[in-house]
């Protein structure tokens, strides 16, 4: 039995394990990232605008609700550091002369903030720190606003703003080519030209008030002044992809763990049921001598109870450990000053309370049936099992079968419940890893679908401001370019009733090369002469479709309010937007044939010389090198994967070997004496391992496939789940991914379907003849 | 395989067995020195612990001794491995045993059938039901049998292969007198009409008295041996 037990405590284990590494992470991404915001007084409130003379400030403190305001100048520069070529760009952020900002502070790590006499001194983001190894004192080249500068790292710093960092347009973190800077006021206003102005605010509103009023009051103050719009803390980008990432930590608390205790209260069922059915001469015998019912049923109650316990101490354990794991990869994810390990005891007890209540629910049955047999019924042996010809056999009533072979299936037909259940359980350990795989492939093909389909361009070269499209052909005329494609892109709100968006409308020019739109079949979508293609990610939510007209309220520039027709759906994995023709768009915005954004196809042998003309480019804002978002993208999430994998393989392996191994014991427990006399009468210990191991390759055989199909289905939740405005995950499973859980599952069989064909070998043939059934 | 006139069928000389009841040393047979003929019922008596099952399961190849000989013809068993065992318990032995053993999964005829389709010679399974007088009960699952009619399909299964040796160990020791007799008539009549060695053990002297030969054993050891004049008809018996 001890194997067995064993089997069924990892089972809990497993189940208590996830459950745990989940909410371990999910409190202590919470509680960290609420004291972090706290403590470094997070902004409630957004805002970006073209420029506003400081003296506005005392305005907006006046607003009611607003407790703190900071205005600050933000920009963007290019960077040279030393030994990498590779084109970085900055976003740089001034404190004030005040040293901490009111809102948004800094956590240094090291060093100090730059001084307000020195334009010279940065303090840097420790991502970008981490990525390049930069410590105090290291000097870099920045080019701001066109002008060369030298810089001097003064401090290491992480902002509560930017716990997750991302370059602006791109869709993944890329730590080497993208990094923030702080710069004291004074330098970066003078880099900037904007001497006496600010053209950010951050501002933290009392919890009282409505956040939306707020909103809107600074929407009408800062009109005048090129606001692109106030927004709320729900809409910032970091924030909200971590919590994005913390309702995912919570569906995982709950969804694997209810798959696992459903199967250790299947096997507790059955192994429970048997034990009883061997003890019934004992459990006679401890009621003549006047036992009651209750300290039958605690007996075995405590047998269930202490399976339990074992699979709560090891799932706890291994729950806490994977969290710190998960923990560690987090961390390295997420720019936290520290991550902060809690879980609630609570919680603990809840789960401990819940998995050892399900357990003994799994074996309440056979511990009821214990308490309450009769002594002297007990006394007797079991009434022999019935049998009887299976439909199958009837069926198929031309096919010889071999004596064997009826056996396994009249055995599997005797129970039907019992089978049903071990063939759920093979199945959901087969879709647990399905499920736990499938996205990989999933993931890979939006990636590449994404780089290799829709993205095509080498290099995207964002500019500070619109320019003529003749510009390109002096850009396309430069050394080692081979192909250039000039696209429009400005911030805009999409508002239908009162759904809003905010998003980037990008104008495609009529004969695009290198990057497209795409449906759902990944067709190239041709761009309408008229109205807007819209992400069908951003119709759903903005509850329109084809044919709908929708405000486009453009956030920059004049700040025109369009209305114009939803002529097309288009569906990218990564990201939403709305699309329009380059041409149609440059006259609703009511300018020339102008673009702010230049893609590039590269002579590969000249990409360095490119670089560095680029750099040298004024008006050039920032560059993304496709090569380096799918590297940077491979190596931070195909590592987590790969991680994600393995637990969930492991998981799906010890599901299966649970359910097997149990399976194949009980049958060798119920059969011992079936299989011991066909030894006697001259079958082969082979031949007899036929009978048990055949009845689990049926299992199997059935279990597999079943399992595939349930992977599908929850790979299709998990999908929906899934699917962020950052980016919507395509259902793929390969044949690879059903081989991998068929493989985990048959490896998992093939040992226990060992360890039982040794316990078959040391069957004892003498005794089995002495005993009755 | 051909039997020499007088060559035994089974020869054991010097057989003893010892084994480990929990931390108590069993003598199970202490030397047994005995020779089994062709065609022969032996009915062997003796109390429980004699060592009558030992014997037994040795000779079925079942069990090893632990010293001695023992050969089935010119088959040494005494240090045969276990597949070698396993291939003369298919070829050679027919087994009944006192709780009959049966696939309770299989039906009657299956049950026949497990063993006729890995047997050499075997008879047809139906011919062996009608042997010990069940052939209308052939489809019957075994829990849907009496004790007396279990123990008649063992029997059918044990001839059904058409073994060279019938063991049968306390074969009537489960049922009542007037069915065990009818299963002992069984098992005579297959070994008058096939010529099968059969050797019976039992704790129950009245059965001696249907054998060519019988064989006492006590404590281990052959306490005495006679030969009847006549077999007589198991239906004359009575306990």
């Amino acid at each position: 039995m001890r194997g067995q037990m064993l089997a069924i405590a990892l089972v809990i284990a497993g189940g208590i394990a996830v459950c745990l590494m989940s909410l371990v992470n999910y409190s202590s991404l919470s509680a960290t990232r609420s004291q972090y915001y706290q403590q470094h007084q997070f902004a409630d409130v957004f805002v970006s605008l073209k420029r506003a003379p400081r003296h506005l400030l005392q305005q907006v403190t006046q607003i009611p609700g607003v407790t703190r305001v900071s205005g600050r100048v933000e920009g963007g520069a290019k960077l040279e550091v030393a030994g990498f070529d590779d084109p970085v760009s900055a976003h740089l952020v001034s404190v004030p002369e005040t040293g901490q900002p009111e809102v948004n502070q800094l956590y240094l790590r090291h060093g100090r903030l730059p001084e307000i006499s020195r334009s010279d001194e940065v303090t840097i983001i420790g991502s970008f720190a981490d990525a390049h190894g930069l410590q105090l004192d290291d000097q870099l080249n920045a080019i701001i606003n066109g002008r060369r500068q030298t810089l001097t790292i003064v401090g290491i710093a992480e902002s509560p703003e930017f716990i997750y960092v991302i370059p602006p347009g791109g869709m993944l973190p890329d730590y080497q080519r993208f990094g923030v800077l702080w710069m004291s006021q004074a330098g970066l206003a003078a880099a900037m030209d904007m001497k006496g102005a600010f053209n950010s605010l951050v501002l933290q509103t009392a919890p009282n008030r409505p956040v939306e009023d707020v909103i809107d009051q600074l929407d009408r103050l800062l009109e005048r002044y090129g606001t692109t719009g106030a927004y709320a803390r729900a809409d910032q980008f970091s924030h909200r992809f971590l919590s994005d990432e913390l309702e995912q930590l919570k569906a995982m608390a709950i969804i694997f763990p209810a798959i696992f205790m459903g199967v250790a209260m299947f096997l507790l069922n059955v192994v429970v049921g048997r034990l009883i059915s061997t003890q019934r001469e004992v459990i006679a015998v401890l009621k003549a001598f006047g036992y009651s019912n209750r300290q039958i049923g605690w007996h075995y109650s405590q047998l269930v109870l202490s399976i339990a316990l074992a699979g709560l101490l090891i799932g706890t354990l291994a729950g806490l450990w994977l969290g710190r794991m998960l923990g560690g990869l987090y961390i390295e994810y997420y720019r936290f000053p520290e991550l902060l390990f809690r879980i609630s005891p609570l919680w603990v007890l809840a789960l401990a309370f819940v998995s050892l209540s399900a357990a003994w629910l799994g074996g309440w049955r056979s511990i009821r049936q214990a308490a309450s047999l009769p002594p002297a019924e007990a006394m007797q042996p079991e009434a022999p099992a019935r049998y009887q010809v299976t439909l199958p056999e009837r069926w198929l009533s031309w096919v010889r079968f071999q004596q064997p072979s009826r056996m396994i299936v009249r055995q599997l037909a005797r129970r039907p419940g019992r089978t049903a259940l071990s063939i759920a359980g093979i199945a959901m350990a087969t879709a647990i890893v399905v499920v736990g795989n499938f996205q990989f492939s999933s993931v890979s093909l939006m990636v590449h679908t994404q780089f290799g389909r829709v993205q095509q361009q080498d290099l995207t070269v964002t500019l500070t401001d619109p320019v003529n499209q003749s510009a390109l052909y002096a850009m396309a005329r430069q050394p080692g370019v081979l192909y250039t494609e000039g696209r429009r892109q400005v911030a805009i709100e999409l508002v239908n009733g009162h759904r809003r968006w905010r998003t980037a409308l990008t104008g495609i020019p009529e004969h695009a090369e290198l990057q497209f739109v795409v449906d759902k079949n990944l067709n190239t979508v041709s761009i309408p002469p008229v109205g807007l293609l819209l992400t069908d990610y951003l119709a759903v939510a903005l509850n329109i479709s084809p044919g709908d007209q929708v405000q486009v309220r453009v956030l920059d520039g004049q700040r025109l309010s369009l209305q114009l027709p939803v002529a097309g759906i288009s569906s990218e994995f990564l990201g939403v937007g709305a699309y329009m023709s380059l041409a149609a768009m440059n006259q609703a915005l009511r300018e020339g044939p102008v673009v702010n954004q230049v893609l590039l196809n590269l002579d590969p042998d000249l990409v360095d010389t490119v670089y560095r003309d680029l750099r040298n480019t004024p008006r050039v804002l920032g560059t993304a090198l496709r090569q380096a978002m799918l590297d940077s993208f491979f190596e931070t999430l195909a590592s987590t994967f790969l991680t994600y994998t393995f637990i969930i393989s492991l998981l799906g392996g010890i599901i299966a070997f649970g359910v097997i191994y149990n399976t194949a014991r009980i049958s060798l427990a119920e059969r011992g004496r079936d299989l011991a006399s066909l030894r006697v009468l001259g079958y082969s210990h082979n031949e007899v391992s036929h009978i048990l191991l055949g009845e689990l390759a049926i299992l199997l055989i059935l279990g597999i496939p079943l399992g595939w199909g349930i992977g599908f289905g929850l790979a299709n939740l998990v999908i929906t789940a899934l699917q962020t405005e950052l980016y919507r995950v395509p259902l793929v499973i390969t044949g690879k991914t059903l081989a991998l859980a068929a493989n985990v599952v048959v490896a998992s069989a093939l040992l226990s379907g060992f360890i039982t064909w040794l316990r078959l070998r040391k069957l004892d043939l003498v005794a089995v003849l002495k005993t009755r059934e | 395989m051909i039997t020499q006139p007088n060559q035994p069928v089974f020869h054991t000389s010097g057989l003893t067995k010892t084994y480990h009841q929990g931390e108590v040393q069993v003598h199970a047979l202490r030397g047994v020195d005995l020779d089994l003929y062709a065609g022969e019922l032996v009915v062997m008596l003796g109390a429980s612990g004699s060592g009558k099952s030992t014997l037994l399961n040795i000779l079925g190849g079942l069990d090893v001794p632990t010293s001695g000989e023992v050969k089935y013809l010119d088959t040494d068993l005494t240090r045969a491995t276990d597949k070698e065992l396993t291939r003369y318990r298919r070829d050679y032995v027919g087994f009944v045993f006192q709780f009959y053993n049966l696939i309770p999964s299989l039906t009657a005829r299956e049950n026949v059938i497990a063993v006729t389709e890995i047997a050499r010679n075997p008879m047809e399974p139906d011919a062996a039901l009608e042997l010990v007088g069940l052939a209308n009960r052939a489809d019957h699952f075994p829990a849907q049998l009496s004790g007396g009619e279990q123990q008649r399909v063992a029997i059918a299964r044990a001839i059904a292969k058409q073994p060279n040796v019938l063991l049968c160990d306390e074969p009537t020791g489960a049922l009542d007198s007037a069915t065990g007799i009818l299963v002992l008539a069984a098992l005579e009549k297959a070994n008058r009409e096939t010529g099968t060695t059969t050797v019976i053990i039992t704790h129950n002297a009245s059965i001696a008295q249907m054998a060519d030969r019988v064989i006492t054993l006590s404590d281990g050891t052959i306490s005495g041996e006679h030969h009847n004049a006549t077999r007589q008809d198991p239906r004359s018996l009575s306990w």
